[in-house]
């Protein structure tokens, strides 16, 4: 189930959505997020809904493979669309069973809060699925930009966050390169009680400790050698552009939450 | 002109602990490929930290380009030196090829234009082009040790480090990454030192500076270097194959004159057979 887990993944692509700038698909889910809370009935919902789905459509990323992918989050929302139903109490009682009354409220606030959950796992994973990890690092070092003035170390930040992006696929194949000299020794990793199985970790975790801080100190003197002297007179090779199509998505979404707060003062 | 002078340079890690230099003296010329070879703790790493500036010597002096390193020059010696380490792994810092040939450029803050262009051109230099967006644990250790060179060789340094670059490679990776030094040397003037224990490398190198226990044994040509073939495997360091071999024909009452090269090796043997 974990293979098939696709929050945090990349797809590369060349949709329209891929080729956005990260910077404006940032800023895009930030505001969604807010826009999410506009919708209150069932036609701001409906719109909500519709909404991202022509997300989900731009990407280009088959459904199908981002409805498997989320699964596990579909029961999440299940179980809150049930706790709702359960707890939530108002309007008239549509049925009960002995002492147990379910509401039209519940079911109608069971019904909202999951499309709420929904579409906001839903953009935010086509966020990560149409960026690669170090294009969100770049946008995020550009859109904290102005924090530098506050003393905030945003370069500092975004080096750390790209070199651990860096790292990971080669601590993994360490990891797997202990297991398997672990597992030759003798090692049992998957049988055994709860206690036994976690003991049997330390014996990957502290091999994998020390190189990762042999691997930081040689790290540190390469990047010296080659002149790295923190963020200050550093140029960048990564250049963002920002382009008519950025805008026009930033446009969309206000017109979209427009359209939410109009209905909802409306009604 | 020299553009490394080491004079009586003395080194020890801490202030009570052992010392890993002696009385090291030497001078390595511009435009030349010396190879600095000796076995495990005999100095030689030691000898590129020092040259790098990430130490300075206890006693003694090391002039890296007529210059003392002082906190003021470190940043520009630096500049006008490139290193390639040992692991391919650790040195990468970039998450794609561009991005880490890149590093240096960015550090120095060079244009966005003239990096695009620098990035291309050392690329080509060392053949990894078509890799441009690759990421690092899609390449072979001999791939990333060629990208290492390339974000070296970024910034046109006159020296070029070598620290045991090729010791976690296969013969195949091993092969390319030479290759492409090679390459480098031709069309470039820059000088290289390599440090090894690998003796077939130093086939390669003008000069060869051989350490043992934190001395400098000798500073000789490869050739020379050769017939103290005793001596070499004396303090651990083993022979090139055709050397090897020679010596147990020699043992067989076989005389073939010790020869570098595979071809010069087979042609005396085969002559030989023909002229019994």
């Amino acid at each position: 189930m974990l293979e098939k887990m696709i929050i945090g993944r990349y797809v590369p692509g060349t949709s329209f959505v891929h080729r956005l700038d990260p910077r404006s698909k940032l800023l895009f889910i930030f505001f969604f997020i807010f826009t999410v809370f506009l919708a209150n009935d069932l036609l701001s919902y409906s719109l909500l809904l519709a909404f991202t789905f022509f997300a989900v459509w731009l990407t280009q990323i088959p459904f199908r493979f981002l409805f498997n992918g989320l699964k596990i989050v579909f029961y999440l929302i299940l179980f809150t669309f049930l706790m709702h139903v359960a707890f939530t109490k108002g309007g008239e009682v549509l049925f009960s069973i002995g002492r147990f009354h379910i509401y039209e409220e519940g079911l109608k606030q069971g019904f909202f809060i999951s499309i709420r959950f929904f579409t906001l796992i839903f953009m935010t994973t086509l966020l990560t699925l149409t960026t690669s990890p170090i294009s969100v690092t770049d946008g995020v070092e550009r859109l904290l930009n102005p924090l530098n003035a506050l003393k905030f170390p945003v370069h500092e930040l975004a080096l750390m966050m790209s070199i651990a992006l860096r790292f990971i696929p080669t601590l993994m194949d360490e990891t797997d390169k202990i297991v398997k000299a672990q597992v030759a020794r003798g090692s049992d990793l998957n049988t055994g009680t709860l206690k036994e199985r976690f003991q049997a970790v330390v014996p990957l975790l502290i091999p994998l400790f020390i190189n990762s801080f042999k691997r930081a100190t040689d790290l540190a003197v390469a990047m010296e050698v080659r002149g790295y002297r923190g963020g200050e007179g550093r140029t960048r090779y990564r250049q963002l552009a920002w382009q008519g199509r950025d805008t026009l998505v930033l446009l969309v979404l206000f017109a979209f939450s427009g359209v939410l707060l109009y209905l909802r003062m409306k009604g | 002109m020299a553009i490394v002078q080491g004079e009586r340079v003395n080194f020890s890690y801490d202030e009570e602990g052992p010392r890993v230099l002696h009385d090291v003296s030497f001078t390595i010329d511009r435009g030349k490929w010396i190879a600095i070879v000796g076995h495990n703790g005999s100095g030689k790493s030691t000898l590129a930290k020092l040259m790098i500036g990430l130490y300075l010597p206890t006693e003694g002096s090391l002039k890296m380009f007529g210059e003392d390193y002082t906190e003021q020059n470190v940043w520009n010696i630096r500049e006008r030196i490139g290193v390639v380490f040992q692991n391919p792994d650790n040195q990468f810092v970039g998450t794609t090829v561009q991005d880490d040939v890149a590093f240096s450029l960015e550090n120095r803050g060079v244009p966005y234009e003239e990096m695009r262009e620098r990035v291309m051109e050392v690329l080509r230099q060392v053949s990894m082009e078509q890799f441009l967006d690759a990421e690092p644990h899609h390449l072979s250790g001999g791939q990333k040790q060629r990208v290492a060179i390339a974000g070296a060789i970024a910034l046109h340094p006159e020296l070029l480090i070598l620290d045991e670059a090729t010791s976690m490679l296969d013969p195949q990776g091993r092969e390319d990454v030479m290759r492409t030094v090679t390459e480098l040397k031709e069309t470039t003037d820059v000088t290289v030192i390599s440090i090894t224990h690998d003796l077939e490398e130093v086939l390669l190198a003008d000069e060869v500076l051989v350490m043992n226990e934190g001395k400098l044994l000798f500073q000789t040509t490869p050739e020379e270097m050769f017939r103290h073939g005793k001596k070499l495997e004396e303090i651990g360091l083993d022979l090139p194959f055709t050397l090897r071999l020679a010596n147990l024909l020699e043992r067989e009452e076989i005389n073939v004159a010790h020869e570098l090269t595979e071809e010069k090796l087979v042609e005396q043997l085969w002559t030989l057979y023909f002229n019994k």
